[in-house]
């Protein structure tokens, strides 16, 4: 131990002070204070990671767990709670405290509308969240990463209801929680039985003896764990709660949404990469679900009108890749997609932000339009993110998402197939959005179109600096039919696989890949051009939708059909316990001693008449019976 | 004399003593009842505590066993005329206070 290492508690201790600081000096900071308190952790927070990670990145380095303190010690249990450095916790370290820092900085302007108490909450909010997202990265043990994994979700169920004044924001908030919880089900059962099966739940100590136990047992703690990961990363059946979460302020979505949180399921299975790799039934439902998801998301995104929903659905569909690539245990490729994804997506997250805060919160697309010249840094920056998410080269994402497909082709055709339908489909959407928002005429009222102004720059300066990441984040995976040897994130990764069994991969020749490539590169383009095509006309009212189209807009009628087949029967139910169970049975019982004792009451007391004969009489008489049961009944 | 007799003699006294508890209203003749079935008790300790003694000296002309109830029973008398001179104070301040004997007033004592 030694080295920036020795102080990495600093890391998540930084944002914990700031979420103190501004929490409980809500009333009485300045707002300016509150920025700087809220960003400057942040800030720090970042530069330690850069520092940790410069030391990680070293050759011939050893992963270093951080002993801090004992959380539960017994005879037979013993959770320590330690953080853990190494290759796969250092990347993400980075990213979450890069990309927090950026949007706190954002945030100070986004946010200043705000009033002071409400500013402080949110940035409290903010580094809470920070906070509990570096303990799960950073934590030892599956159970330290527990602790985080409720943290986001209650942070992230705080800022979707920021403002509580709407209540459909607070439903928003409530639903995100609950379905949360469903998926945080699944990963406690999985630690339990985990802790049932090895006795430890550190992450050495379980992948040491994962391959002694039998298959079947990894393979349900594997599938109990993605039960986790879909709920938190928004995967089928579980995803329903990221579109809503758009309730919260923009600036979240981009941060928890879309950058750091949802890509926690990512990080437990590529965490978890040995125990994947031995249980291939996992794999495949991971990816199967992973796939499903990104296409299904995919074609919901194609007909939404909301700015942030498209986005969001944009969002669940990468997630779905990401997970394509675990389960056919590409895991490099799949953190390398959760990277550029939180570099790509956090930029249109805050573009969109942009937009919104310019039209002052209007969220339609369909109502924006020709906002190129009125905003030109967002505009462009917007269009970076645009062409990185589509995969057009050399932005971030063809790089990730070409590694992804490749994989997906090495083990299923069928996977790779539908991997290029929903590229297809991304690039379409991503550009349907990109024009309807910034090419046309402005479709707004006059006043409206006078208000629209460039954001400040703190605002726009995150923006720069996300899209020169999303143009140069790629770069680091660039695949070998490029350059040899040029794949700086498997190099860095490659001590995470020494345990795992890699899957055989597929080693197609260089000019089949630059074939495959060039094919998949002129679809984006022809999907582009359809797009610009159909959206970028001068003028351009709402699409008159086919019943198909209509339905993808409702989003395939899934949230109806989950009220139908699991709200509504609930309420039943509940409504059913709550009159027949509750206020018959439960509170008759209840009810009924009392009414018993009073009623058996009210004829004893005839008996106690103060005559005291009659007291007598009653003794005499019982003292008889006594005798004659004492004779006539002898036990 | 067998003991039937002594036996016999005490029901019947008890058996008139609580009959006249049950029966009677006037509280001077209840208590000389409830007397009645004291002493009825006594009688019978006494009864038995013969037989028991004269069982024992058949067997040890010495012996002293079963004689100790005969005493038993002057403890009883002497905390029974206590007991009668507290009882017989209270139907005296009866008296005072209602002008009568009779127990189905006293019914008034509750609420």
């Amino acid at each position: 131990m030694n080295g920036m290492i020795t102080y990495g508690y600093l890391i998540p201790l930084l944002p914990l002070i700031g979420f103190l600081v501004n929490g409980l000096g809500r009333n009485f900071l300045s707002k300016k204070m509150i920025g700087w308190i809220g960003s400057g952790v942040m800030v720090m927070a970042f530069l330690m990671s850069l520092l940790v990670f410069n030391q990680v990145s070293a050759v011939g380095f050893k992963t270093e767990v951080l002993f801090l303190f004992d959380f539960i010690k017994t005879a037979g249990l013993d959770f320590p709670f330690a953080l853990q450095f190494d290759q796969l916790s250092a990347l993400f370290l980075l990213v979450i405290t890069g990309i927090g820092s950026l949007i706190h900085i954002y945030s100070t302007s986004y946010m200043h509308e705000e009033e002071s108490p409400h500013f402080a909450r949110y940035f409290a909010y903010l580094n809470l969240f920070l906070f509990f997202m570096l303990i799960l990265v950073l934590g030892s043990s599956y159970v330290t990463m527990f602790i985080g994994w409720e943290g986001v979700g209650l942070s992230s169920y705080l800022l979707i209801g920021f403002w509580f004044g709407n209540s459909n924001y607070n439903n928003a908030a409530k639903k995100a929680f609950v379905m949360n919880r469903i998926g945080d089900l699944g990963f406690l059962l999985a630690i339990f039985w985990m802790l049932a099966q090895f006795g430890t739940i550190t992450y050495a100590g379980v992948f040491s003896k994962a391959s002694t136990v039998p298959v079947s047992v990894i393979t349900g703690i594997t599938l109990l764990m993605f039960v986790g990961a879909m709920g938190k990363s928004a995967q089928i059946p579980l995803y329903t709660w990221l579109p809503d979460a758009m309730a919260g302020p923009t600036p979240v979505s981009a941060l928890i949404h879309a950058a750091t949180m949802v890509t926690a399921g990512i990080y437990m299975i590529a965490r978890s990469n040995v125990m994947y790799s031995l249980a291939p039934i996992s794999q495949n439902v991971v990816a199967i679900v992973g796939i499903s998801t990104a296409l299904l998301a995919a074609t919901i995104a194609l007909k939404q009108n909301d700015i942030k929903k498209v986005l969001a659905y944009s969002t669940v569909s990468q997630l779905g890749l990401m997970f394509l690539a675990l389960g056919v245990g590409a895991y490099t490729a799949g953190v390398f997609h959760v990277m550029t994804h939180a570099f790509f997506k956090a930029l249109l997250f805050l573009g969109a932000g942009s937009v919104i805060h310019a039209m002052h919160h209007e969220q339609d697309i369909y109502k924006m339009g020709g906002l190129k010249k009125k905003l030109p840094v967002t505009h462009f920056t917007f269009l970076i993110g645009c062409l990185a998410i589509a995969g057009i080269p050399p932005f971030a994402g063809f790089f990730s998402k070409d590694e992804i497909l490749t994989a997906a082709l090495g083990k299923n055709i069928v996977y790779y197939i539908l991997g290029v339908v929903t590229s297809l489909m991304t690039a379409f959407y991503m550009f349907r959005m990109y024009f309807l928002t910034f090419h046309g005429n402005f479709r707004g009222t006059e006043d409206q179109y006078n208000h629209v102004h460039e954001s400040p720059a703190a605002m726009t300066w995150p923006l720069i600096i996300l899209a020169l990441l999303s143009v140069l984040g790629g770069w680091i995976g660039i695949p070998a039919v490029f350059i040899e040897d040029a794949h700086l994130l498997s190099d860095f990764f490659s001590p995470l696989y020494t345990l795992s069994h890699s899957a055989s991969q597929l080693h197609l020749s260089h000019s089949t890949e630059l074939l495959l490539m060039g094919v998949l590169l002129l679809l984006i383009v022809i999907a582009i051009f359809t797009a610009s095509r159909m959206f970028a006309k001068a003028d351009i009212t709402e699409e008159h939708s086919s019943s198909f189209g209509k339905m993808l807009a409702n989003k395939w009628y899934i949230d109806e059909l989950y009220e139908m087949i699991i709200v509504q029967p609930v309420n039943y139910i509940s409504s059913f316990f709550a009159r027949i169970i509750d206020v018959k049975i439960i509170d008759g019982m209840v009810n009924g001693v009392g009414k018993l004792i009073h009623f058996s009451a009210r004829q004893m007391r005839l008996i106690q008449s103060g005559q005291v004969g009659s007291y007598v009489l009653i003794m005499v008489v019982s003292i008889i019976l006594f005798f004659i049961f004492q004779m006539f009944w002898k036990i | 004399m067998p003991i039937n007799y002594y036996i016999f003699l005490s029901v019947c006294l008890f058996c008139i003593g609580i009959i006249g508890v049950l029966t009677r209203r006037n509280a001077i003749v209840i208590f000389m009842c409830i007397e009645l079935m004291l002493n009825a008790v006594n009688l019978l300790l006494v009864a038995f505590s013969r037989m028991h003694h004269a069982a024992a000296q058949s067997l040890d002309a010495a012996s002293m066993a079963g004689a100790e109830a005969q005493i038993f029973v002057f403890f009883i008398m002497v905390v029974a005329a206590a007991e009668v001179t507290v009882g017989l104070a209270i139907i005296v301040m009866l008296y005072r206070n209602i002008h009568s004997v009779d127990i189905n007033f006293l019914n008034r004592l509750k609420h």
